[in-house]
Order: C-alpha cells, then sequence, then structure tokens
C-alpha cells in the first residue's frame, strides 16, 4: 500500500481531481453503455414474446370465431 | 480446411458461440479490472516526476491501445463481410463500432484530464491526441451511417465500406499529423522513455490492458447477440429462445 | 482494340454529359467559387488585418476554403443521376462501374476543384502571399484538389440513397481529407520560407495515385449498397 490513510488515498497526492475524473469517467462510459446494451437485450426479448402473445391470442379468436 | 468455420455464418450458431464465450471473458474482465484497478490506484509506487497523477495511465494506455486495436478489428470484420458476404460478419462491425468510441472517447477524456496536471492545459495538438480525435470521429461516422439507412442490410454493407475506408486512410492520418507537428512545435510529449517503465507499474498495467480487452469482447458480444437477434426476430429458433425451449409456434 | 476505343468514348461522353449539365445551370459552377471567395473575405475580417498575420495563416485558410466549397458540389455529384434513375442504368450496363465513376470524378473536378486553381491568384493578393508561396498553393491545390473530389465521392456513394445526407456527408468525408490538408499547408509554408517542398508534393501525388487507382473502386461497390 502506498497510502498511509484513506485520505491520503483520495487527495492521490494532490491530483486526486484528475485522478478520479479519469476514473470515473471511464467507469461511467464502460457502465453506460453495459447497461444500454443490457437494456436492448430484454427489450427485443420483450418484443419477441408480446408478437408470440398477440399471435396467440389472435388465433384463439379466430378458434372461437368458428 | 476452413470447413469447420462455416457453421457459425449461421446466425443460431454464432448466437450460441457467443453464449459460451461470455461468462469466461466475463471473469476475466472483473477479476482483471478489480485486481488492476487496486494495483494500479493503491499499491504500484508513485512516479519520481509525474507523482499520483501518472495512475491515470492505467486506464489512457488500455483505452488508447484498444480503441485502435477495435478499429482494425472493425475494419477485417468488414472486409470479411463484403468478400465472403457473411452476415454475421457485418452485424459484428455493428457490435464493434459503438464500443470502439467509446473507448476511444475514455482515452481522450484520460488523455486531457492527465496532459492539464503534466502540460497546463487540458488539450494538446500532439499528434496521438490528434489522431485519437479523427479515430473518433471515424468511428462516429460508420455508426451515423448505419443509423441513417432505412434498410439495416444496405446500412451493414455501407458501414463496412466505410470502415474498411477508414482503416487505410488510419496510417496515413496518423503519419501526416506526426509529421505536421513536429514541423510546427516539436513533440511537448513527456512519456516514459521506451522500456523505462519499471517492472513494478508494468504488470499492473498489462492486467488492465488484458481486463480492458475481456471487457470490450464482453460487450461486444453483447451487441453482437442484440444485433443477430434483432434481424432474427421473426425466426423459429429466437421465438424457441424466448418461450424458454418449449415448442410455442 | 475495340473495347479500349468504347472504354474511351464510355468515358468521355459521361464527362461531357455531366460538363454540359453542369454548364446549363450555372449555379453549380459559380456557388462554389462564390463560397470559396465569401470564406476567404471572412477569415481576415475574423482574424484581424495584419498583413504578417494574413500571410502566415493564407496557406491554412485557402485549403480549408477548398475543403469546404468542393464539400458544397459533393453531394450533387451523384444524386440527381441516382434521381432520375439514370445511375441505374450506367451500372447496368456491361461496362465497369469504376470506369463510369471515374468519369463523374473528373467532371466534378473540372466543375468545383479547377475554377479554384485558376482563382487562387487573385486570394493570394487579397491574403498578401508571397510569390514562391504562391507556386506552391497553385501545385497543391492541383494535385490536392482532384483527390479531395475522389476521396469525396465515396462519401457522396455512400449517402446517395438518403434523404438528408448532406450533414452526413460532411461528417464522413472531412475526416479523411485531414492528410490532404497537412501535406499541402505544410508544402506551402516550406515554400514561403523558401525551402524544398518537392517532398510534400510527392506523398500528395503519391496519395493521388493511389487514391484514383482505390476509389472508384470503392465508389462503386458503396453504389452497388445504394442503387440495390
Amino acid at each position: 500500500m502506498q497510502f498511509n490513510s484513506l485520505s491520503e488515498f483520495f487527495a492521490m497526492g494532490g491530483y486526486g481531481f484528475y485522478v478520479w475524473l479519469s476514473y470515473g469517467a471511464c467507469a461511467v462510459i464502460l457502465l453506460g453503455i453495459f447497461i444500454s446494451s443490457k437494456r436492448t437485450h430484454g427489450k427485443i426479448l420483450d418484443d419477441v414474446k408480446s408478437q408470440i402473445a398477440r399471435e396467440a391470442r389472435i388465433k384463439k379468436a379466430k378458434e372461437q370465431g368458428l | 480446411m476452413w470447413k469447420w468455420l462455416h457453421p457459425y455464418a449461421k446466425a443460431e450458431k454464432a448466437y450460441q458461440v457467443c453464449n459460451t464465450l461470455m461468462p469466461y471473458f466475463a471473469v476475466v474482465a472483473v477479476i482483471g479490472l478489480i485486481v488492476g484497478w487496486t494495483w494500479g490506484l493503491a499499491y504500484a509506487p508513485a512516479d519520481y516526476q509525474q507523482k499520483d497523477s501518472y495512475r491515470i495511465i492505467f486506464i489512457h494506455v488500455p483505452s488508447a491501445i484498444l480503441s485502435m486495436g477495435a478499429y482494425t478489428s472493425m475494419a477485417i470484420t468488414a472486409f470479411i463481410a463484403m468478400v465472403w458476404q457473411i452476415r454475421n460478419a457485418e452485424l459484428a462491425v455493428i457490435a464493434i463500432a459503438p464500443v470502439g468510441a467509446a473507448v476511444a472517447a475514455i482515452a481522450l477524456i484520460t488523455g486531457a484530464a492527465w496532459g492539464k496536471p503534466m502540460w497546463g492545459t487540458w488539450w494538446v495538438w500532439d499528434a496521438r491526441l490528434t489522431t485519437m480525435l479523427i479515430l473518433l470521429f471515424l468511428y462516429i461516422g460508420v455508426i451515423a451511417l448505419y443509423h441513417a439507412f432505412e434498410d439495416k442490410g444496405a446500412a451493414g454493407r455501407a458501414s463496412c465500406i466505410l470502415a474498411m475506408v477508414g482503416v487505410v486512410n488510419v496510417p496515413i492520418i496518423h503519419y501526416s499529423v506526426e509529421w505536421w507537428n513536429t514541423l510546427h512545435q516539436g513533440s511537448t510529449i513527456t512519456k516514459f522513455d521506451g522500456s523505462a517503465i519499471d517492472s513494478s507499474m508494468l504488470y499492473p498495467l498489462l492486467i488492465n490492458i488484458l481486463a480492458f480487452a475481456c471487457l470490450m469482447a464482453v460487450i461486444v458480444l453483447m451487441r453482437l447477440k442484440n444485433e443477430i437477434l434483432e434481424r432474427e426476430k421473426h425466426r423459429p429458433w429466437v421465438r424457441n429462445l424466448v418461450s424458454g425451449g418449449k415448442n410455442a409456434v | 482494340m475495340k473495347t479500349h476505343d468504347s472504354y474511351w468514348r464510355l468515358f468521355s461522353s459521361i464527362y461531357k454529359k455531366d460538363l454540359t449539365l453542369a454548364f446549363r445551370q450555372r449555379s453549380e459552377i459559380i456557388n462554389p467559387v462564390l463560397f470559396f471567395i465569401i470564406v476567404i473575405t471572412l477569415f481576415p475580417l475574423g482574424v484581424g488585418p495584419e498583413p504578417n498575420l494574413l500571410a502566415r495563416m493564407a496557406p491554412g485558410i485557402i485549403w480549408v476554403a477548398a475543403l469546404l466549397s468542393t464539400m458544397l458540389g459533393l453531394d450533387k455529384m451523384f444524386r440527381d443521376d441516382y434521381v432520375d434513375g439514370t445511375l441505374e442504368q450506367m451500372m447496368l450496363s456491361p461496362f465497369p462501374t469504376s470506369l463510369t465513376v471515374l468519369a463523374k470524378i473528373a467532371a466534378h473536378w473540372t466543375v468545383t476543384g479547377l475554377p479554384l486553381v485558376l482563382m487562387t491568384p487573385m486570394f493570394a493578393l487579397l491574403l498578401n502571399l508571397e510569390s514562391e508561396a504562391l507556386t506552391a498553393t497553385l501545385l497543391t491545390l492541383l494535385i490536392g484538389t482532384p483527390l479531395l473530389s475522389l476521396i469525396g465521392a465515396i462519401g457522396a456513394a455512400l449517402t446517395v440513397g438518403l434523404q438528408k445526407g448532406g450533414v452526413l456527408l460532411s461528417l464522413l468525408v472531412l475526416p479523411l481529407y485531414i492528410p490532404v490538408l497537412i501535406f499541402a499547408t505544410s508544402a506551402i509554408d516550406a515554400g514561403a520560407m523558401s525551402l524544398d517542398y518537392s517532398g510534400q508534393l510527392a506523398i500528395l501525388g503519391a496519395l493521388l495515385a493511389g487514391a484514383s487507382v482505390l476509389a472508384p473502386f470503392a465508389v462503386s461497390s458503396s453504389l452497388k449498397v445504394s442503387v440495390s
């Protein structure tokens, strides 16, 4: 461990702002793209699901109509 | 000889491969990032000249290297897509582009945040920074072109052509910018001279590069899966997948 | 012998057709030149009229203005032929599409690039450029503007089928123009300091040779994507 205390760790020898800015930006961007990809995945699956349900409903309605 | 590769041109098979590969990359990425960031932030010794500000290197260098690497792999995939007419490769181009753009943006932001304490300004028209900025523009061009088309098949092929045109230009742009820079103002970058980087800093750096690469692979695979699903929405295999293996249709 | 002859006839007839069309609607020729003039007039108003400063900035100003004014005509390069279906017929013909494309690029250069080269001596006076720098500017423009048309044609072909291709076109093409800009302006800088600039010219020439071989293929395959 290069730092004696937690506050020293966050200060980064006076460069804290720049170091944490870079790490923070990196984490935010990567997390953002990760989460958005995850969400798109869920959305596509939901779309397909609702499409299947819709077709099933139409089929059922047709059968009842007959 | 290459026959074993042929089944992977099928969307369903490619989807399965993505699923198989993803956990391995994810594990390496998570472990690597935890180890790499803690080591880099807390345990690696401070640089004698740049003090603690050099710790930005542990994300700046991986993102810079890998944004270039992602562009090259995107262009190779584009070449495969155009020459052998493999649609999955087209989809991979579209999957890589946003990830590459994000990583190029990270490289630029971290570069600026490192430049402020070291050179005194957020931005220097240094050869590497400028090349990275242009690389970001090229990525954005590919993404914008893809989204401009209504017909996604044409969009994929157009993006492939643009990716290939771009990769011819990247080296020319890089050397022209480097040359322009040396002609105008002389290099201002203070880099670690060659192999002068100590092993106590090199190992966490390598771990971070590996972890970054695996993380990018995970995200690219996720996006590739999305693209495949989106294109194959109406196919039976997707329906089976959604309805949990039961034969729904 | 016969096919060689007809290749040449294809090239020249497309070239002539495009030129005739451009001369019929003069605005296509005049607008880029006017734009060029206006951009060059704006710079001294923006940065101040000191002769030394202007002479220092002249190569950059002239080249950025040239880049922007060639961008103006790019959008039209394939658009009209695409809209009325001529482009599709050209691509269905037994001749290689890259040859057709090359003829159209040559016509585009004659309409937008050549007038800029011819107008440059006048702007050199406005911007206080030395005569050595003027020679360099003329030479780089002469080699560089066809290069701009060639690279720009790729972007134009990719966006021809799109409704709002204009802004996208500049996003795609301008990053690819950067090497041309850099080598051309550094040649002019070297010329202004009475240094040898044959190296920069040679690189520009090499880029032109490479682009005139490769760009028609890229353009014709992107046209195939856009037209299909």
